[in-house]
């Protein structure tokens, strides 16, 4: 398990983090969310050692992450960057190499990720020659060609179309099923949603929440239902215990404020005619987000 | 498997090189520097150079010179002769020889040494006279000055590939990955490494070649009398060459775009080119050429020059060479804080200041 413990930094006067806390677990798909300039980036760059904290450590199974730990960590930083005059195999088996494989195997690893990819085709082209959406492919198999005890990658999806997420999201679950921890940042939450197993939230460099997504959703979410029926639903303005947020005719939506109510309505509802739909309205991830920053 | 810090230091000097040798402008430039090594040595004698002069005194030394294709000076009496010889104004003069050693009669007079073109032109060789007699003629030491100057300049300026290849990684931000993966100092030695090495390449290229070209101009004599004098110009160069790219590697890393760089690389330039010129241009003046050959980047070269000339002892040498090379460790130190510092600061230019605080 990777652990972020009480991390802080400033940048001259300005403090980007503050006592930031936070665990990355074996196996899950850790989503990093925060707005802009909210820290993500700072934190990441501490973790894998490329920036130093002022306070604070960040540990790996434990014991404190030295160069030889870190150098089994997978890293695609926001700035996207690799040789542009370098073949795309080469490259990425240069960078296998450099993360203290043989040239055998970064070879292999290459050949194994360019497939999964789908960059086989593109293996000998310069990497100036790919579109942006090959190269940010590329970026992603850089950072897994040395098959990776951790994986810390910075807005890995911004730039793809939604063909490559989907690609790009095979290859991760793939190393999160295998036990490796994956963090990764994004400003799109609805892709956050779709595929993270445990959430951070960070807010002016403190952490606002953490957990999994769905203890968060049990947490911050509001317990609201929908109820269609034929008729106007006008009457649940006198029901007791709950509270409307939208009424359109015989669509209604409304919050609980006593638990339980939502069975008083059902049953009210019953009463009176048909019923088309009853439904919990499960919280979007942006409802979280915008609840606890 | 972790990755040592010497496999790291080689795998980025392999890619350095790599890089470069598949870069047409690397290719380029080494053709230029041969092409102009066999026009420099070619050139001349294709063209002719002034026909030598001789000052003659007397009859038998005219009969002498009879059908010689030389400049040939009739002067009344030995002393004008010689005269003429010190200032110069004749590359020689043929006078009588009294002493009867001579089977022709007669003997020529030459400054400092024997003048073979002149000894050519003549059916019977007469013993030689020189006025001023050294180690090392003047013309043979300042050829030495000019060739060791030019090769310290070719190293010094191919130094700043290394400026290049820095803002390189700067600009597309893989120093980020590359910062994360290996120690900063490794990323820094192997680029000096790579690039010593490739310019290592360069000169045993020109070193090939040089023969080849000079036997082309007829000028195969020159290699054999600067041979004995490159034997300190190596370890004197290898060593400066450090230096410089420690220096290239921190101009590189204090911009964040290749079109900033000439910003930061003014200073190294300087660096390269000041010692060429200072040698050049004091190479009669012993005493500068002796402060020159203690000072570090100029030392590269006054050094081996005055070792060439038998005017250093194989202490002064070592002792120089100390100083170079604890010049070497300590900016290397120096550089690495700085480019550890600056390396991951983008957006301009960074201060020297806040690139040393940075890594603190």
């Amino acid at each position: 398990m990777l652990t972020v413990k009480t991390i802080s930094r400033s940048f001259g006067d300005r403090r980007v983090l503050d006592d930031v806390s936070f665990d990355v677990r074996p196996g899950r798909m850790t989503g990093f969310l925060g707005a802009n300039g909210s820290g993500k980036t700072t934190t990441m760059r501490i973790i894998l050692g490329v920036l130093a904290p002022n306070g604070g450590a960040v540990t790996w199974n434990g014991a404190p992450v030295t160069q030889d730990v870190r150098q089994r960590f997978g890293y695609m930083p926001e700035e996207r960057g690799l040789y542009p005059k370098m073949k795309v195999a080469e490259q990425v088996s240069w960078l296998g190499q450099l993360h203290g494989l043989s040239a055998a195997t970064a070879k292999a690893n290459t050949d194994r990720l360019l497939e999964q990819l789908e960059l086989t085709a593109r293996a000998g082209d310069k990497l100036e020659a790919l579109s942006l959406g090959n190269q940010q492919r590329v970026q992603i198999a850089a950072a897994l060609v040395h098959d990776p005890d951790v994986l810390i990658l910075d807005e890995p999806f911004s730039g793809l179309d939604p063909l490559a997420v989907d690609t790009v999201l095979g290859v991760l679950r793939e190393r999160a099923a295998d036990g490796v921890p994956v963090l990764f940042s994004s400003h799109q939450l609805a892709v956050v949603e779709k595929l993270c197993d445990d959430l951070v939230i960070i807010s002016g460099g403190a952490i606002a929440a953490a957990g999994a997504r769905e203890e968060l959703r049990a947490k911050y979410g509001t317990s609201r239902f929908e109820l269609v029926t034929d008729t106007d639903t006008g009457w649940l303005r006198d029901q007791p215990g709950i509270r409307i947020v939208d009424l359109d005719g015989p669509r209604a939506l409304f919050d609980l404020d006593v638990p339980g109510a939502d069975q008083q309505v059902l049953t009210a509802a019953l009463g009176r005619g048909p019923v088309r739909a009853f439904t919990p309205v499960v919280p979007s991830l942006d409802e979280i987000f915008k609840e606890v920053i | 498997m972790a990755t040592s810090f010497a496999s790291a230091t080689r795998l980025v000097a392999t890619r350095e090189i790599k890089t470069f040798l598949q870069s047409k402008g690397f290719w380029i430039g080494l053709g230029v520097l041969v092409a102009g090594l066999f026009a420099s040595a070619i050139l001349p004698s294709v063209f002719g150079g002034d026909r030598e002069s001789v000052a003659v005194v007397g009859p038998a030394a005219e009969r002498v010179l009879s059908g010689a294709d030389l400049d040939v000076r009739e002067v009344s009496d030995a002393a004008t002769a010689e005269r003429l010889v010190r200032d110069e104004e004749v590359d020689a003069a043929v006078v009588p020889d009294p002493s009867g050693d001579s089977a022709t009669g007669v003997r020529v007079v030459a400054l400092d040494d024997a003048p073979t073109d002149v000894l050519a032109q003549l059916s019977t060789a007469p013993p030689v006279s020189l006025l001023d007699a050294s180690d090392v003629s003047q013309g043979l030491q300042q050829l030495v000055i000019m060739v060791f100057a030019l090769v310290f300049l070719i190293f010094g300026m191919s130094g700043s590939a290394i400026a290049q290849s820095t803002v390189t990684e700067k600009q597309t931000r893989i120093v980020e990955i590359l910062v994360a993966t290996v120690p900063v100092r490794a990323l820094l030695a192997g680029k000096i490494v790579g690039h010593a090495l490739l310019t290592l390449g360069q000169v045993v290229v020109l070193a090939v070649a040089a023969p080849v070209a000079l036997a082309l101009g007829g000028q195969s004599e020159l290699l054999t009398v600067m041979a004995p004098a490159l034997g300190w110009f190596v370890p004197f160069l290898c060593v400066g060459f450090v230096l410089l790219a420690a220096m290239w590697a921190v101009a590189g890393s204090l911009v964040s775009r290749q079109e900033d760089l000439g910003s930061t690389m003014g200073l190294v330039m300087m660096l390269v080119m000041g010692p060429y010129f200072a040698v050049m241009f004091f190479s009669d003046n012993p005493a500068v050429l002796t402060v020159l050959s203690y000072v570090p980047f100029s030392s590269a070269i006054a050094m081996p020059v005055r070792l060439f000339a038998g005017e250093a002892a194989a202490w002064e040498a070592v002792l120089s060479l100390g100083v170079l090379a604890a010049t070497v460790v300590l900016t290397v130190l120096l550089a690495s804080r700085v480019y550890a510092g600056s390396l991951l600061q983008t957006g301009g230019k960074v201060a020297l200041s806040k690139a040393w605080a940075a890594s603190s």
